[in-house]
């Protein structure tokens, strides 16, 4: 099981690498949004403000990226699948490829609010440490939400309909969470508390992804 | 002659009998409307006349507790019903089940509204100064973020139902959702009322997240109205759907087969 969910990993990295035209459109969407913010904020934005724009455009970029992830396959493509793989294995990998996909996007993201929007981040590895780890969080329940969109026909604007009420408490935890990289002194354990719980919400949507995964598979 | 009113007899009673057992048995299966009926009664009468005790700003507003707060108890069992049902659903692929869990989703959603309603007349009494507080602060209660959230997943709910013209697949793909939002929704309301300061009873400056079952938060006397009053209201929101949902059993009689 393990070697498909590989395999089936191996064949989206593969697909992205073959078709950079999404990759890429994708990159120019973080890039251009966030210069947008650049031209438009007064320089150097007070550091609570930063924080706050930062995940609303990682939310953001998360539907972008992760939207396509089930709405480009094809009917007979998913008739293919159907046939070769079971639905744990088919969520598991793309699951995973989300996560890699987001990972890096989050990390392109922090990079380029890093060079236009100045540096109020104190302590730069622990926010990339809660940057991944919210990456990571944001695009396990997206995923899911295109899975759910996906069978509706219509369109990427579903999945954040869908997507919105569920991921904020998730997103208040990470902008809360994240302030302790701005220097924010927070109480004996509490930082481990609130990463546990981000880490354990992701658990949480692993497992009700293959749960619920199978009831939407089946045409 | 006697034999012949025996004969009558017999017959009136065997036309009568069925209705008389029929009609016990309505007040059998009938019994938690009408328990709700007199609890509610029950509710407003003693709940605006009865003795409560004064406190500094909150004064005679205590009693808007046996509505306001009822509300949220019967919109969290009205939201668990329908994702029991969701549940169902799923396991069996019976579609009166996504009939259910729609009616008991659309009443726990009114019962959120309402709970709104009510709140925000309590907060006009209570929160909002002589100085004035924005809207905007108000609004950034942890409670209210809980609820707003609960009331957001059902409103996608609706319109992802909304966006399918094929009713299985929109049976079975609206049940994932419903299961999934809900599961979600827990950690919210258990994880953000302990992380953001509050105005609302059972944030961090309380003991306990959970206001109104704490032991040292409510009046003795108060509490011999609230429990009924919780179970009145909920019943009533039970009841209401039951009776959409018998609605909607009739009209789509066709598609389920049964009556």
């Amino acid at each position: 099981m393990f070697q498909r969910v590989l395999t089936l990993l191996k064949k989206d990295l593969l697909l992205e690498l073959r078709q950079q035209h999404t990759f890429y459109g994708v990159l120019l969407y973080v890039a251009s949004t966030i210069f947008v913010l650049y031209l438009s904020l007064p320089d150097a934005p007070e550091s609570q403000v930063w924080n706050s724009l930062f995940w609303v455009i990682q939310l953001f970029v998360c539907v972008n990226t992760v939207a396509k992830s089930f709405l480009a396959e094809s009917r007979g493509r998913m008739l293919y699948f159907y046939s070769i793989a079971s639905p744990v294995e088919f969520i598991l990998g793309k699951l995973l490829f989300n996560v890699l996909l987001m990972m890096l996007m989050s990390l392109v993201g922090l990079a380029l609010f890093f060079f236009f929007l100045d540096n109020p981040v104190t302590d730069a590895f622990r926010f990339m440490g809660i940057v991944l780890l919210g990456g990571t969080g944001l695009s396990l329940v997206f995923t899911l939400m295109s899975a759910i969109a996906a069978k509706a026909q219509q369109n990427a604007a579903l999945i954040a309909i869908l997507g919105f009420p569920v991921i904020l408490p998730q997103l208040l935890l990470l902008m809360r969470l994240s302030r302790a990289a701005f220097g924010e002194i927070f109480r004996e354990g509490a930082l481990w508390q609130l990463a546990g719980l981000t880490a354990g919400l992701d658990i949480l949507v692993v497992v009700m992804a293959i749960i619920l995964f199978p009831y939407l598979w089946k045409d | 002659m006697t034999f012949n009113y025996f004969c009558l007899l017999g017959a009136v009673y065997h036309n009568f009998a069925p209705l008389l057992k029929s009609r016990l048995a309505a007040v059998n299966k009938s019994w938690w409307k009408i328990l709700s009926f007199l609890l509610l009664v029950y509710t407003i009468v003693a709940g605006f006349l009865w003795e409560v005790p004064r406190l500094d700003i909150l004064n005679e507003t205590i009693r808007n507790l046996y509505f306001h707060v009822c509300m949220w108890f019967g919109m969290m069992i009205l939201y668990g019903i329908s994702f029991a049902y969701s549940i169902r659903y799923l396991r069996g692929f019976n579609y009166k089940y996504d009939i259910y869990a729609t009616h008991f989703a659309s009443l726990g959603s009114l019962f959120g509204v309402l709970g709104y309603i009510t709140g925000a007349i309590w907060v006009s009494v209570t929160w909002v100064t002589q100085s004035g507080q924005s809207l905007g602060t108000v609004l950034k209660e942890p409670k209210l973020i809980g609820a707003a959230i609960a009331l957001l997943i059902y409103g996608a709910y609706f319109v992802l139902r909304g966006s399918f013209t094929d009713m299985d697949k929109k049976a079975r793909v609206s049940a994932v959702y419903n299961i999934f939002a809900f599961v979600m929704l827990f950690p919210s309301i258990w994880i953000i009322p302990r992380l953001v300061g509050s105005l609302h009873p059972g944030s961090p400056g309380s003991d306990s997240g959970n206001p109104a079952l704490d032991q040292n938060d409510l009046d003795a006397g108060m509490r011999m109205v609230f429990y009924p009053a919780v179970i009145g209201w909920t019943l009533l929101g039970i009841w209401l759907a039951t009776l959409r949902i018998r609605l909607q059993l009739i009209r789509d009689k066709s598609i389920t087969h049964e009556a």
